[in-house]
C-alpha cells in the first residue's frame, strides 16, 4: 500500500532507482522502532537510547567514575538490549527462511571482521563523547526536536556519506 | 521492567523488519544505492515525537516511575560535533550502529560480534580517557 502510494506520486521509475527495496519495510520498521521507544517512554518517562548501554554495562567490572555514574540505569539497559536481540531474533525466525522454523532464519553479514571491529570501535568512542547515537539522538532526539540532535545527526550522517563513498570509491571491498 | 523488555522487543522487531540490523544495507543507503533507510530514521522520529509532544500536555508524570514526561534535549558543545564525527566514520566504515548492532545479533549474524567488541573497546577507552578529569560537567547521566 505505501509502496503503490509512492509509485503514484513519484512514478515508478523513480521509485525503483531511489528505492530499490520497496519503502514499505523501512516505513513500517521504522515506526516499530519508534513505537518500541514510546511504550518504554509512556511507562517510565525514560527516553531510551542504545548506546548509553556499552557504558553502563562496563560499570558492572570497572568502578571508572565515567561509567559508574549509569550504575543506576544499568539493570533495566540490559534489559532493553536483550529485548532488542530477542525482537530481531522473533523477526527472523518469522520472516526470515521458513516461517517460524529456526532453520534458514538467520544470516551473516558480507562486510568483513576489520571493518566492523574498527568502525565498532569508532563507533563506540563516538557515540559517547558526542551525546548519542541513531537512536538516542536520531529517534529520541530528533522526535524531542533538540537542536543538539539535529546537529549532531547532520554531523554523524555526511560523515557517514562521505566515509563510505570514500572507502568505495578506493576500491576496498566489504 | 516488564514494559522495557517489550519495548525492547518490538524495537529490535523494527530494526530487523526494516532490515538496518544488515551493515549491507547502511553502507547502500550511504553510498546513495537505496535511500530507504530514510523511512526507518523519520518513520521512528514522527511516531517518538507525537509521543513526546501529546504525553506531557496529558499528564505530568509517567505511572511506573514518577518521573515527569519531558523531551531528549541534551547541552551543545563541542562534544557533539566531535563524538558526532568519530561516530559517523566508524558508521561509514562499519554499516553498523549500537542498537541495530545488537538486533543484528539477534537475528544470528554473528560476525556482528566484531562490532560490538569494537564498540565496549572504543567505550572503554572513552571512559577511561575522560574519568581522568572526573570534574567534567559534561560527565552528566543520560539516557542514551
Amino acid at each position: 500500500m505505501i509502496d503503490a502510494a509512492f509509485a503514484d506520486l513519484l512514478g515508478p521509475q523513480t521509485v525503483d532507482a531511489l528505492f530499490p527495496n520497496g519503502v514499505s519495510r523501512y516505513a513500517i520498521g521504522g515506526m516499530l522502532v519508534g513505537l518500541g521507544t514510546v511504550l518504554i517512554y509512556l511507562g517510565t518517562g525514560i527516553t531510551a537510547g542504545a548506546s548509553t548501554f556499552l557504558e553502563s554495562t562496563l560499570s558492572y567490572v570497572s568502578g571508572r567514575s565515567r561509567f559508574a555514574q549509569y550504575r543506576p540505569s544499568r539493570d533495566w539497559r540490559v534489559v532493553f538490549t536483550v529485548g532488542i536481540i530477542g525482537g530481531a531474533a522473533v523477526y527472523a525466525v518469522i520472516y526470515q527462511g521458513d516461517p517460524w522454523s529456526i532453520a534458514g532464519s538467520g544470516w551473516t553479514t558480507e562486510v568483513s571482521a576489520w571493518r566492523l571491529f574498527v568502525g565498532g570501535i569508532l563507533v563506540g568512542i563516538g557515540t559517547r563523547v558526542g551525546k548519542g547515537c541513531t537512536s538516542g539522538h536520531g529517534i529520541c532526539g530528533v522526535g524531542s526536536v533538540s537542536r543538539t540532535s539535529l546537529v549532531g545527526v547532520a554531523t554523524f550522517l555526511v560523515v557517514a556519506i562521505v566515509t563510505a563513498n570514500a572507502v568505495s570509491a578506493l576500491g576496498v571491498g566489504l | 521492567m516488564p514494559l522495557v523488555l517489550v519495548g525492547g522487543l518490538v524495537f529490535g522487531f523494527g530494526l530487523g523488519f526494516s532490515h538496518m540490523a544488515r551493515p549491507e544495507v547502511v553502507i547502500d543507503f550511504l553510498t546513495f544505492d537505496d535511500f530507504g533507510l530514510l523511512f526507518v530514521m523519520f518513520g521512528g522520529s514522527i511516531v517518538a515525537g507525537i509521543a513526546f509532544w501529546t504525553l506531557p500536555k496529558l499528564r505530568g508524570s509517567a505511572p511506573l516511575t514518577g518521573r515527569p514526561y519531558g523531551r531528549r534535549l541534551k547541552s551543545f558543545d563541542r562534544n557533539v560535533l566531535i563524538g558526532g564525527s568519530v561516530f559517523g566514520v566508524g558508521w561509514g566504515l562499519s554499516g553498523i550502529c549500537p542498537g541495530a548492532a545488537y538486533a543484528s545479533l539477534g537475528v544470528g549474524n554473528w560476525p556482528i560480534l566484531y562490532a560490538i567488541g569494537g564498540m565496549f573497546v572504543g567505550a572503554y577507552a572513552q571512559g577511561a580517557w575522560r574519568s581522568h578529569d572526573a570534574d567534567d560537567p559534561a560527565a552528566a547521566p543520560s539516557d542514551d
